[in-house]
């Protein structure tokens, strides 16, 4: 049923893919470039319409200050936390940003949040799914990172429903990789995958057991990753072009933009190659030029890839695992093709690295297999099933700032805790609760999720309520809270201040906000309705040619026809909605006689007492109207 | 009935129907007068997790972890065959085989795998099952106590444990060398015989830390054996040596610690 098709989705830092289980393989759906790889690009071009993707790139270079990348970076975040990403990246914020306030990124004169500015990008993967299947798409799994904590997560699922996505389900990513691995290697044993993206960084072991895919413990860092290498190889550009040339471009979007495209030619160059060349047109008609060997390469990056190495140390003492009872090693990301990074993680697992799934591709790939497990499951997933974990302690705050961890990290999810509380002064009627996640004892230095509120406490001398508090983290990784006063048996009403999110309101508001900056969606979907109707017509021609009507045309009639049918056929193709539609109404009106005739004959054979085929009836092209909707299975 | 027997009784099974397996816990099992003792779908006789009739998820009802896995009040346990059963609730209660159900079923796999993973994850760990079982004996460790705690709470102060007897002498002598270590890195002094000491100290400590987890293991064979005996005072007597061993363990994990921080600041 079209209805119940589930997409994977892959919303990553540099690039973004939409994927889906055929029978009983996962592929990716491509865009209509033809490219499997939608660069997770979003630019406002001159008519103030969203572009995003491939035809996005040029306005990085063209007009930076309408275009946004890495926005993955700052998904979650208040602007306390972004101060290092904004000296390394060029996002624009709102000129009246507030501290405490959800980021607001300016495109152009307009302002979008990240979640906003990642819908952008799950809506063209979901056209891109929906021109795919010519059917809508509402129903997605989407993949983050392990190491992504709470605000992130709801800030992705916040993203999804602003983009029209019902998210049944956010998987992390090195998880979803190895569920496309484990689809054809069945096989138990402990699995380490090592996913080195864009913007972030992931580790995470599992234990396959006849299906179950159970994750022990997960680490990483959601700052590190291709981006860094990136920045690292723009900054000596820029010195050196400032030390040779005597020229400081670094403030030029322009300028900088083009090193970056440049750099990162050079860095994927590198990966295949011994040595690079960066030849850069700057500002003043001169150019940089500047040979880098892999070598210097691979000491440039030593750094940043060691900073990998703590969070799988920490992974496998948390596993309880020494790296010789590690069965297989998964690569993940992009940044994996680095030769540096793969002989990295070969030296900590002790083994080769497992490459045969395109790093780029793998983690949607799993998104596909989690979709098929969650709308059944088919053959190729009967028996899958994942076990995840959180990956960071929840806690909350207890006096004198304390963090009192109340589910330990690597906890399976879906995962809870009750915690009581009482009032400290006679006939209090509020509890305040500040949650906190981190490994850190001060819970300043912890990551604040939320302040709750607890109302309606029952009035009752100090100390006498007891309430019962309720934390439970989904199976998404998102924390839910319920509380109920036990003396009462009153539901204690909750009130929430997500310290970074959106409100269901600002969400709603989005919802309806974004089809301004949505026309092409409109227009895909008029487009695809009119090649279901052009299908419909022409199956019912087909069958139309068959039946004793069409001899009763002349030639001249059945080779219009002919053309018209043609005709249809080609523009059909096109994403051109006018010309489609066009083409249909052409076509019923030159079968408008051929419909008659076909009318006529099954109404005299009704009256010689025979039986109506239904089919010619209902599905013949009539005149003058168009011809009923296809009913898609 | 015995464990062996229980596990022989449903052979490959994991629906364990509580009720009739572990009558003793019947009263804790479904609360009296609630409507809940039959299966919401087909009317069965239900099971705590979900229906072996029909295999719906049930709405969660209040049990002990030792229950939802249709387990008597014992602390030697098969890891593997936990682990097993684990595996097997999980692909019955997982929210990921409800994702087309309705929003009501949807909330009880969530709440029944929640607390799956709530019990695999106490009861897998022998020293978190043996702390979980004291608590549901009402005992609580002095360091988790939540009078302890709340008194903590009221008055701003830090929580203090109170030094075991006869560990005072020795940790008398750590705590002072450990005052000096710090105060030579204050000045900016090393003392290497001193840091050797401390490193000696620690080990010994350490040391101590494992025999104790040989010694909990004695008491838990004593438990397990007084389980069906009905002798409260014999119970109660091991019930309160493990609360002391754990007290005191949990005293020099805190002290090997402190020694740590101390030698790495
Ligand atoms: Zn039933």
């Amino acid at each position: 049923m079209s209805s119940d098709r589930i997409v994977g989705i892959d919303l990553g830092t540099t690039n973004s893919l939409v994927a889906f289980m055929e029978g009983d393989t996962p592929v990716v759906i491509p865009g209509d470039d033809g490219l499997n790889l939608v660069p997770s690009v979003v630019a406002l071009d001159e008519r103030d319409q969203i572009i995003v993707g491939n035809s996005a790139r040029k306005y990085l270079i063209e007009t930076p200050e309408r275009a946004v990348y890495s926005i993955k970076r700052l998904m979650g975040r208040g602007i306390e936390d972004i101060q290092d990403e904004l000296k390394l990246f060029p996002f624009r914020l709102a000129e009246d940003m507030q501290a405490g306030e959800v980021l607001r990124i300016k495109l152009g004169d307009k302002t979008f949040t990240p979640p906003e500015i990642s819908a952008f990008i799950l809506r063209q993967l979901k056209r891109n799914a929906e021109r795919f299947f010519n059917a809508p798409v509402t129903k997605a799994v989407i993949t983050v990172p392990a190491y992504f904590n709470d605000a992130q997560r709801q800030a992705t699922k916040d993203a999804g429903r602003i983009a029209g996505l019902e998210v049944l389900r956010l998987v992390n990513e090195p998880t979803a990789a190895s569920l496309a691995y484990g689809l054809d290697k069945k096989q138990n044993g402990i699995v380490a995958v090592y996913d080195l993206g864009g913007g972030t960084f992931d580790i995470s072991i599992l234990k396959l057991h006849d299906g179950i895919f159970e994750v022990i413990s997960t680490n990483g860092d959601t700052h590190l990753g291709g981006d860094d290498i990136d920045n690292l190889l723009i900054r000596i550009a820029l010195d050196d072009i400032k030390g040779d040339m005597g020229l400081d471009v670094s403030r030029s979007g322009e300028a900088v933009a083009t090193i970056r495209k440049a750099v990162i030619e050079a860095k994927i160059a590198l990966s295949a190659q011994a040595s690079a060349k960066l030849d850069i047109e700057v500002p003043g008609g001169k150019r940089y030029q500047r040979e880098v060997t892999r070598e210097q390469f691979e000491q440039l990056i030593q750094p940043i890839i060691d900073r990998t190495v703590g969070p799988c140390k920490q992974a496998l003492k948390d596993a309880k695992l020494k790296p010789e009872q590690i069965d297989e090693a998964v690569l993940v990301g992009g940044s994996t093709r680095i030769p540096k990074v793969r002989a990295l993680v070969e030296d900590m697992f002790q083994r080769k690295p497992h490459t045969d799934l395109n790093p780029d591709e793998v983690v949607a790939l799993g998104a596909a297999v989690q979709a098929n497990i969650l709308s059944g499951g088919s053959e190729a997933t009967e028996n899958m099933l994942l076990l995840d974990v959180t990956p960071l302690s929840l806690g909350i705050e207890v006096a004198g700032g304390v963090t009192d961890k109340i589910i330990l990290r690597n906890s399976t999810i879906p995962a809870s805790a009750t915690q009581y509380y009482t009032t400290q002064v006679d006939g209090q009627a509020n509890v305040a609760i500040h949650v906190l996640q981190g490994e850190r004892e001060l819970a300043k230095d912890c990551r604040s999720l939320a302040r709750f509120d607890l109302r309606g406490v029952p009035p009752m001398p100090a100390g006498m309520p007891r309430i019962e508090v309720k934390f439970l983290i989904d199976a998404n990784g998102i924390l839910h809270v319920s509380a109920r006063e036990q003396r009462s048996g009153k539901e204690a009403e909750i009130e929430v201040q997500p310290s970074y999110g959106l409100t269901d309101e600002q969400v709603e508001s989005m919802i309806l906000d974004s089809f301004d900056y949505a026309e092409e969606d409109f227009r895909q979907r008029q487009v695809i309705e009119a090649r279901n109707e052009a299908e419909t017509i022409m199956a019912a021609l087909d069958k139309g040619k068959k039946s004793p009507a069409w001899e009763q045309l002349t030639s001249d009639e059945r080779k219009r026809i002919a053309k018209l049918q043609k005709a249809l056929n080609q523009v059909k193709a096109e994403d051109e909605y006018q010309a489609i539609r066009k083409a249909i109404d052409a076509l019923n009106q030159g079968t408008m006689r051929l419909a008659e005739l076909m009318m006529d004959s099954a109404v005299a054979t009704a009256l010689k007492g025979k039986t109506i085929d239904q089919a010619d009836l209902g599905e013949g092209p009539q005149s003058g109207h168009p011809v009923a909707k296809a009913d898609f299975k | 009935m015995s464990r062996a027997g229980h596990w022989a009784a449903q052979p490959g099974a994991s629906v364990v129907n509580v009720l009739m397996a572990n009558p003793e816990s019947k009263s804790s099992l479904i609360m009296p007068g609630e409507a809940t003792s039959t299966c919401w779908s087909c009317g069965t006789m239900r099971a705590v997790h979900f229906c072996s009739a029909c295999g719906k998820v049930q709405p969660p009802v209040p049990v002990n972890y030792f229950t939802f896995f249709a387990l008597p009040r014992k602390l030697n346990l098969d890891t593997a065959l936990l682990e097993r059963e684990f595996y097997e609730l999980s692909r019955k209660l997982h929210p990921d085989l409800y994702a087309r159900a309705d929003q009501q079923e949807q909330e009880w796999s969530m709440e029944q795998s929640s607390l799956l993973n709530d019990a695999y994850r106490t009861l897998k760990d022998p020293i978190k099952r043996t702390e979980y079982l004291l608590r549901l004996e009402g005992v609580e460790l002095e360091e988790q106590s939540k009078t302890a705690t709340e008194k903590a709470r009221a008055t701003g102060e830090v929580k203090k444990q109170v030094v075991p007897p006869d560990l005072l002498e020795e940790v008398f002598e750590l705590n002072m060398q450990l005052e000096e270590l710090r105060m030579q890195k204050k000045m900016g002094e090393d003392d290497p015989a001193l840091i050797e000491e401390l490193r000696k100290q620690k080990l010994k400590f350490e040391e101590k830390y494992e025999a104790l987890f040989e010694e909990l293991k004695g008491y838990w064979n004593q438990w397990d054996k007084l389980v069906d005996s009905g002798d409260e005072e014999a119970r109660g007597k091991v019930r309160d040596q493990m609360l002391d061993l754990l007290n005191r363990r949990n005293y020099i994990r805190n002290l090997v610690r402190d020694v740590n921080e101390a030698l790495e600041n």
